[in-house]
């Protein structure tokens, strides 16, 4: 944290855009990801996918398989290594799916793994693969094709008031059910694990969102010290948070590597993608809105429930941002779980609030509908001072500006609300808008930074760039605290045998590092000028350090141009010394007095224009105006380009996207990239992007909160609004579909 | 995968002199080997045949090589001027890269994207094991066909370009061990019926080495129509491919064919002939519209085609009378 002997600020660099670093290591193909690593005498793995969604296996035959040329090894439940389950709710070493692979015969989903095929070559491995004969017996599968028949409990998420009887007494109400399918996460960069074993550690090259947390989670599941695990991601092709937790094919690859004494690799394919490795649920929300005639909001009810699978509870909390978004006195927001024949759901871009806002933000376009009032006024007129779930004060929140500022960039004066009133070019055009909210959290993080006599500023850290500009943001505090161009500092990251970082989820990575690094090099910067205080032959020796500083790199005395100074690596050869080097922390933000009894949340708004031509059908998103209240932002640049890329995601929520289970069998059907549809460049709108840049000191001293989640959150809603103003037709079951949009009555435009 | 040899004929009578399977692009047969829907053991790449030529034939109509590649063939400089339509089909279709890939030949043998059909852990598809049900019907249909669909299966055609070829009433030429013949694209695609294991009249052997396309009729307008969720990447929900002549404000004569909705590239005939001689007005678009799919049987999820279909007919013919 910054304390008094922080030295002045080198440059604008922080808020400033920079190309992130680590571009031409993309661009020129030669970042390594996690199946790009190759080591001599590596052996290829491939995992068998069971083919039903519920039962058991009653005998699995590998002879074939193990027979054909350069098979070296079939695992399965029969002859599988132990493995061993994380403590639950430890979230220091969390998996994904509780149940180690091949802990027992049960079948829970289809396309669980049952068995893995080790080869020479990745081709002998998959020929392998396919001959492994497993015969089942099946058992009813409970398909997660609709939740509408859930009749379990539902326990309250939230309560204040009562809902149930100012709903009741409401003079204006909105009472409907929203759905949200299953999505998959599909981060270009594909799950990959690649285990050597030397001696009795393991090193795993992994595409992970938090390496900590795999080295930690590794330990356990394999039963072994957590000392003798290194986890290592040096670039990830984005998670979007599918990539948090280790996932079985980890520990496969590990058993296999560790049977073979060979490093392994087990790239899990695109269509494994849409089974193993984690979606967003399926969601069903009943939403109860009550207001007065003039548009104050009365009382809201959320009642959500979402799949799980039968291994794992996993709550999506679509209750995220309705506690708080809005004032309104009576509230209540309970939630259930439906358990199904699917894989483990996990985290996926703002769990929770991307969905629970879908359904807030329509059912508060339809309350704007039912009280022929402008949506952005519905919306001002019921703004929180404080967050009223707990009453404690919001450490900045700017919803009011982020609405307003987006009104006017995207021109919303000039919309007419009676649906289909607005047209354009022979096409009818649609605006409509919502709020977004997402959490702002602080982990701890450690980091060290070192001064090195080779002239450069190095920083190590076990945290990961998801490939949003981690890299870019150590190497931003290093410039600022040093002077030092790009070209002198090193980032290093992803690797578990640095300090320990955070994990790379929640839009928390950002918040978390900055503290870390910005100490530590404050930190090295203090003993430098001690060192030029106290070594023999040094200029500055026996000059106070207090009246030292170090500017473009070089030690000087206060008030005297740098050009006058010494480059720190010479005095750091003159002391002998190959390096100085700090560590730096970061606390959590719960233990931070200064955050303490604040409410920490960013907020956005976004604005929505689509295109529709009622006499083809053909609906698309034409223009986004976004604006996001996220703290101070670090890289403008990078920024701006996640919430580019978020946006383009919510395009794909609203409009595309959509896991589809066989009705029969429980395979999701569509599980590529041709038949999984996600926005393509064509589909992209104009999208602009504004940041209203508040610091946010609760968080830190460069008051950064995070992005990335919030991107997302409010877009899809702001669409099918869009949809139902251009159309008439509204659409609470995503995606907005032609089938929908063909009950349009407006047939021209 | 399963092994296989690999050779590259050099001339139309070593290719068809072989039993091997051949292979162009690779763009469909190359993801069914690596899904297990394909098997062949034996390849002959026929790529290197001179058969990548766009030539005027002398009643000046167009024959395109088997081999030409759809990217060169849409930005052809006599299929823009005299063939739009097939420009547009092609265009439509796919990404660059297969389009880069994907042949004339090839584009014409693509087959279905039924999710059933692509994926052998569903042994009831009576396309890959005759006889064993469809695993389509009773599943996700979505994108199913509802015309010329049969108890025997319900997948669709995907292709784009071969909806245009319908519409500009193409020949395809095709050499095998017994010589040479000409078919009509009309004769090309077989309905699924109760083999739909059969899917055209190629015989064992015979290999496509051109297509002739008729010389383009000069007051004809043609438009080729895709209808799909996302802008780009995706086969069509419905499209149209419109040949028309209209003048005086009547549909002189018309060529209708449609993608997207039918097991086989689907010649609306009945649309064609509700329209012939009629004015060219959005009722009798649509009367004709609704002639074209009076026989579409919808699955459970697709119904949704019927009335988008006769949309892109209405569309189509309103673009090409414009």
């Amino acid at each position: 944290m910054a304390t008094q002997t922080t030295p002045p600020s080198q440059s604008n660099v922080i808020g400033r855009s920079v190309a992130r670093i680590d571009g031409p290591l993309k661009t020129t193909g030669t970042a390594q990801y996690a199946a790009d690593f190759h080591f001599p005498n590596m052996a290829h793995a491939v995992p068998v996918q069971s083919t039903i969604a519920s039962g058991r296996i009653e005998k699995l035959d590998a002879a074939a398989a193990q027979s054909m040329p350069g098979v070296l090894l079939v695992l399965h439940h029969g002859n599988m290594d132990k493995l061993y389950r994380v403590v639950p709710n430890d979230f220091s070493a969390t998996t994904s799916e509780a149940r180690p692979p091949f802990e027992d015969r049960t079948i829970y989903y289809w396309g669980q793994y049952v068995a893995v095929v080790v080869a020479e070559t990745l081709e002998q491995a998959t020929a392998a693969a396919a001959a492994v004969k497993v015969e089942y017996s099946q058992t009813p599968a409970k398909l997660s094709t609709n939740l509408g028949d859930y009749a379990g409990k539902r326990p309250s998420v939230s309560q204040r008031g009562d809902a149930e009887k100012a709903f009741a007494a409401a003079p204006i109400k909105v009472d409907q059910t929203y759905v949200t399918p299953a999505e998959t996460h599909n981060p270009i960069e594909m799950h990959a694990t690649v285990a050597a074993w030397e001696g009795d550690s393991v090193t795993l090259y992994e595409t992970s969102q938090g390496v900590v947390n795999h080295r930690y989670a590794m330990a356990q599941v394999l039963g072994i010290p957590r000392e003798n695990v290194t986890v290592v991601t040096r670039f990830l092709g984005s998670g979007f948070g599918g990539k948090l937790f280790p996932w079985p094919h980890s520990a496969l690859a590990a058993v296999a590597s560790r049977r073979l004494q060979r490093p392994v690799k087990l790239s899990v394919n695109r269509t494994m993608m849409f089974s193993n490795v984690g979606h967003r649920p399926l969601c069903e929300q009943r939403f109860q809105l009550g207001a007065t005639t003039d548009g104050k909001l009365l009382s809201l009810r959320q009642d959500y429930i979402n799949h799980t699978s039968l291994i794992d509870d996993i709550d999506e909390g679509c209750g995220e941002a309705t506690t708080y978004l809005y004032s309104v006195p009576s509230l209540t927001v309970t939630r259930a779980l439906a358990q199904r024949n699917v894989g483990t759901p996990s985290p996926m871009r703002g769990p929770g609030a991307v969905p629970g806002l879908f359904a807030m933000e329509s059912a508060m376009d339809e309350l704007a509908v039912a009280l022929n009032m402008d949506p952005v006024e519905l919306r001002l007129r019921n703004d929180a001072t404080k967050d009223e779930s707990n009453g404690q004060p919001f450490s900045s929140r700017h919803l009011k500006e982020c609405i307003e500022t987006g009104a006017a960039k995207f021109g919303w004066k000039q919309r007419t609300p009676a649906v289909g009133s607005m047209r354009r070019d022979g096409r009818v055009l649609g605006w409509g808008m919502a709020a977004a909210s997402w959490g702002a959290y602080r982990f701890p993080c450690a980091a060290t930074v070192a001064l090195e006599v080779d002239g450069r500023v190095t920083v190590r850290c076990a945290t990961q760039d998801v490939g949003t500009g981690t890299y870019t943001i150590f190497a931003q505090v290093l410039q600022e605290k040093t002077g030092l161009p790009f070209e002198r500092i090193g980032v290093h990251l992803g690797d578990t045998s640095m300090p320990e970082g955070p994990m790379s989820g929640g839009s928390w990575a950002t918040a978390s590092v900055l503290p870390a690094v910005s100490s530590a090099a404050d930190s090295v910067v203090k003993t430098l000028l001690q060192v030029a205080n106290s070594t023999a032959g040094s200029p500055f020796a026996g000059v106070d350090p207090a009246k030292l500083q170090l500017t473009a790199g070089r030690v000087h005395q206060a008030g005297e141009p740098a050009e006058t100074g010494v480059p720190f690596e010479k005095l750091i050869a003159m002391a002998r010394l190959s390096r100085i080097s700090a560590d730096g922390n970061t606390t959590a933000i719960f233990e931070d007095p200064k955050a303490k009894g604040l409410s920490l949340h960013s907020f956005g708004a976004q604005f929505v224009e689509v295109e529709w031509e009622p006499q083809i059908a053909r609906l698309r998103v034409s223009r986004v105006v976004t604006v996001i209240d996220g703290g101070r932002i670090i890289n403008p640049k990078a920024a701006a380009n996640q919430i580019k890329g978020a946006v383009v995601m919510g395009v794909g929520m609203g409009l595309l996207e959509q896991t589809v289970y066989d009705p029969r069998t429980g395979q999701p059907i569509n599980g590529n990239m041709a038949d999984y549809l996600m926005a393509t460049c064509p589909d992209t709108p104009e999208i602009d992007v504004t940041f209203l840049d508040y610091p946010d000191l609760a968080m830190g001293e460069y008051g950064a909160r995070g992005i990335g989640e919030i991107g997302l959150a409010g877009v899809a809603p702001a669409i099918a609004s869009a949809v139902y103003h251009a159309t008439g037709v509204r659409v609470r079951t995503l995606p907005v579909r032609i089938e929908d949009l063909l009950q349009s009555r407006i047939r021209e435009a | 995968m399963q092994s296989f040899s690999y050779e590259k004929a050099q001339s139309v009578e070593q290719a068809t002199g072989t039993t091997g399977k051949f292979i162009a692009g690779g763009t469909t047969l190359v993801d069914l080997m690596k899904l297990g829907v394909e098997t062949p053991t034996q390849l002959v790449d026929v790529t290197a045949l001179p058969l990548a030529q766009v030539e005027t034939l002398p009643n000046g109509g167009l024959r395109i090589g088997a081999m030409v590649r759809n990217s060169d063939l849409a930005h052809h400089p006599a299929v823009g001027k005299d063939y739009a339509v097939l420009s547009e089909a092609l265009l439509s279709g796919a990404s660059p890269q297969l389009r880069n890939m994907a042949t004339t030949g090839g584009n014409l043998l693509q087959r279905t994207r039924c999710p059933y059909f692509r994926d052998p852990s569903y042994s009831n598809c009576n396309k890959r094991n005759p006889g064993s049900g469809c695993a389509a019907i009773g599943g996700h249909n979505r994108m199913m066909a509802i015309l010329g669909t049969s108890d025997a299966c319900i997948a669709t055609h995907p292709s784009d370009m071969c909806v245009a070829l319908t519409a500009l009433e193409a020949t395809i030429q095709v050499e095998g061990p017994k010589g040479k013949r000409s078919i009509a694209i009309a004769d090309f695609y077989k309905l699924p019926g109760t083999t739909p294991n059969v899917e055209n009249a190629l015989e064992p052997g015979e290999l496509i080495t051109y297509v002739d396309l008729p010389a383009p009729r000069k007051a004809s307008k043609q438009v080729y129509l895709k209808l799909r969720d996302r802008a780009s990447y995706e086969f069509a929900l419905a499209s149209a491919a419109v040949v028309a002549e209209v003048s005086g404000g009547h549909v002189r004569a018309v060529q209708i064919a449609l993608g997207g909705v039918g097991t086989r590239p689907w010649r609306a005939h009945e649309a064609e002939a509700a329209l012939t001689g009629k004015p060219a007005t959005a009722a009798h678009f649509r009367a004709a519209a609704e002639d074209a799919l009076k026989g579409a049987k919808p699955s459970s999820e697709n119904g949704f085609k019927v009335e988008l279909a006769k949309r892109c007919i209405v569309r189509a013919m309103t673009m090409a009378s414009a």
